[in-house]
């Protein structure tokens, strides 16, 4: 009846299709969208973090020269752990309902789409901490110079716990039970972070420099913004391959 | 004769220790329709992913326009629309939320044409609902909505007509059937009786009947 066309509909070339920062801004743009209309996801890490916080007083020891000596790791652990519960959310949504599929699909490299997730990440995770970390800083009676500092090692080192996190988070997406094989993965790789976040703190609470310390802590975030995107997408691909 | 948009040279798959197809060759011309058949189990799903570049987990080569798929993936990406099991809507988004994120990446479209192509697929006054009040027809016609406005060569379709009501599968159709007319190529699963002109055939499963 009908004839096949012989020349076919256009091609088009990828530099016809959108940028990559555009599309990139989408992704990010849809995900703080998404999570402001879920408040409760977000709120749930946040609650953790203070309550761990305010039971460590409550459980060890109130003294302030035990609080004071303990602050940073406590606040540094707790925001860890936060940021670990928060994990799972990142891909898992997207991987249900089929979102996930279609990013994949996005005619873009697969990194950066993943990067800018995992900024939203860090946007409704780690940056929230950041900002409630003073508050609690002055709970555990740590000196202002130490709050500073504190707060300058989460805001460098909250964006690697997102960013390692989302390979962890990518390469378990396809199994049911996640969450005990998610931390294991991570944990080791959360440590080196863990340990200069909080020698950095104690550093500065003997009067001690910590330029050394906090390029240091630099450098983590700039070898994670720079490989965990690739790891995480090839995760991602694999996940999906056998899904 | 026009040059394939995509094509499989001896692909092989084995899932779960059980060989879904091997030695298939296929290609995709403009122009037609192919439709992937076969019971459920015998890797309709599984091929098809594969043709999208979804699922990497075979042996075999890909080509793109002649090229290798995976030295242009980009230039295929953008050539190629997937819409599978999973319709890829957001709950918590409207629909037209929901659609300008997906044309985001690809093609952003004035939301006067977003709104009408929701309007085409039966969602008119839906269109600032929140998707998780419509029904399972409803959010699989969100994404069907982009058919309407889609600009790529190769469609490839998952079981497209679940949960669609009967006029809208006839609607659907008739989209499809102009679409091959008017020059693109269409690969689909679906257990409903589909027959167009010129609609080629590939079974799969059952033993040893492998290929066209």
């Amino acid at each position: 009846m009908t004839m096949a066309s012989e020349t076919g509909l256009p091609i088009c070339t990828p530099d016809m299709s959108v940028g990559t920062l555009s599309a990139m801004k989408a992704v990010f743009v849809r995900d703080l969208k998404i999570a402001l209309r879920q408040p409760q996801d977000l709120l749930n890490p946040l609650l953790f973090f203070v309550m761990v916080v305010t039971l460590f007083p409550l459980g060890v020891s109130p003294e302030v020269s035990f609080l004071r000596e303990a602050g940073s790791g406590i606040l540094w652990v707790a925001a860890l752990l936060s940021v670990l519960l928060s994990l799972d959310h990142l891909f898992r949504h997207d991987f249900d309902d089929g979102t996930l599929e279609q990013l994949v699909l996005q005619p873009q490299p697969l990194f950066l789409l993943v990067l800018a997730k995992s900024l939203a990440h860090w946007v409704l995770t780690g940056l929230p901490l950041v900002l409630l970390a003073p508050v609690l800083g002055v709970m555990v009676h740590l000196e202002g110079n130490s709050i500073a500092v504190l707060c300058l090692t989460l805001l460098i080192g909250t964006p690697v716990l997102s960013l390692i996190g989302s390979i962890g988070a990518a390469l378990t997406l396809g199994l049911r039970s996640a969450g005990v094989l998610l931390s294991l993965l991570i944990i080791p790789l959360y440590i080196p972070v863990l340990i200069f976040g909080t020698g950095t703190v104690m550093a500065a609470s003997e009067g001690a420099p910590v330029g050394g310390q906090l390029a240091l802590m630099g450098a983590f975030l700039v070898l994670a913004l720079t490989l965990a995107p690739f790891a995480s997408a090839a995760a991602l691909r694999i996940s999906l391959s056998n899904s | 004769m026009s040059e394939p948009l995509l094509q499989a040279v001896n692909l092989q798959c084995e899932r779960a220790d059980r060989t879904l197809f091997r030695d298939l060759s296929l290609s995709i011309l403009p122009g037609t329709l192919t439709r992937v058949e076969g019971p459920n189990g015998s890797g309709k799903t599984t091929l098809l992913r594969i043709l999208a570049g979804l699922n990497d987990s075979y042996s075999g080569d890909l080509l793109w326009r002649g090229k290798s798929r995976h030295a242009y993936r980009e230039e295929f990406l953008r050539n190629m629309l997937y819409l599978g099991h999973r319709p890829g809507i957001k709950p918590l988004l409207t629909p037209m939320e929901n659609l300008r994120a997906l044309m985001a990446g690809r093609r952003p479209l004035p939301d006067k044409v977003l709104w009408q192509a929701l309007e085409g697929t039966g969602l008119g006054g839906f269109q600032n609902v929140p998707s998780r009040n419509l029904s399972a027809g409803q959010q699989r016609r969100v994404a069907l909505a982009r058919l309407l406005i889609a600009d790529e060569p190769l469609w490839i379709l998952d079981e497209v007509f679940t949960a669609i009501d009967r006029h809208g599968v006839a609607a659907l159709e008739r989209l499809l059937q102009e679409r091959v007319e008017s020059g693109g190529a269409i690969v689909v699963t679906t257990h409903h009786d589909l027959y167009l002109p010129s609609m080629h055939r590939i079974t799969l499963g059952g033993g040893d009947d492998h290929g066209l």
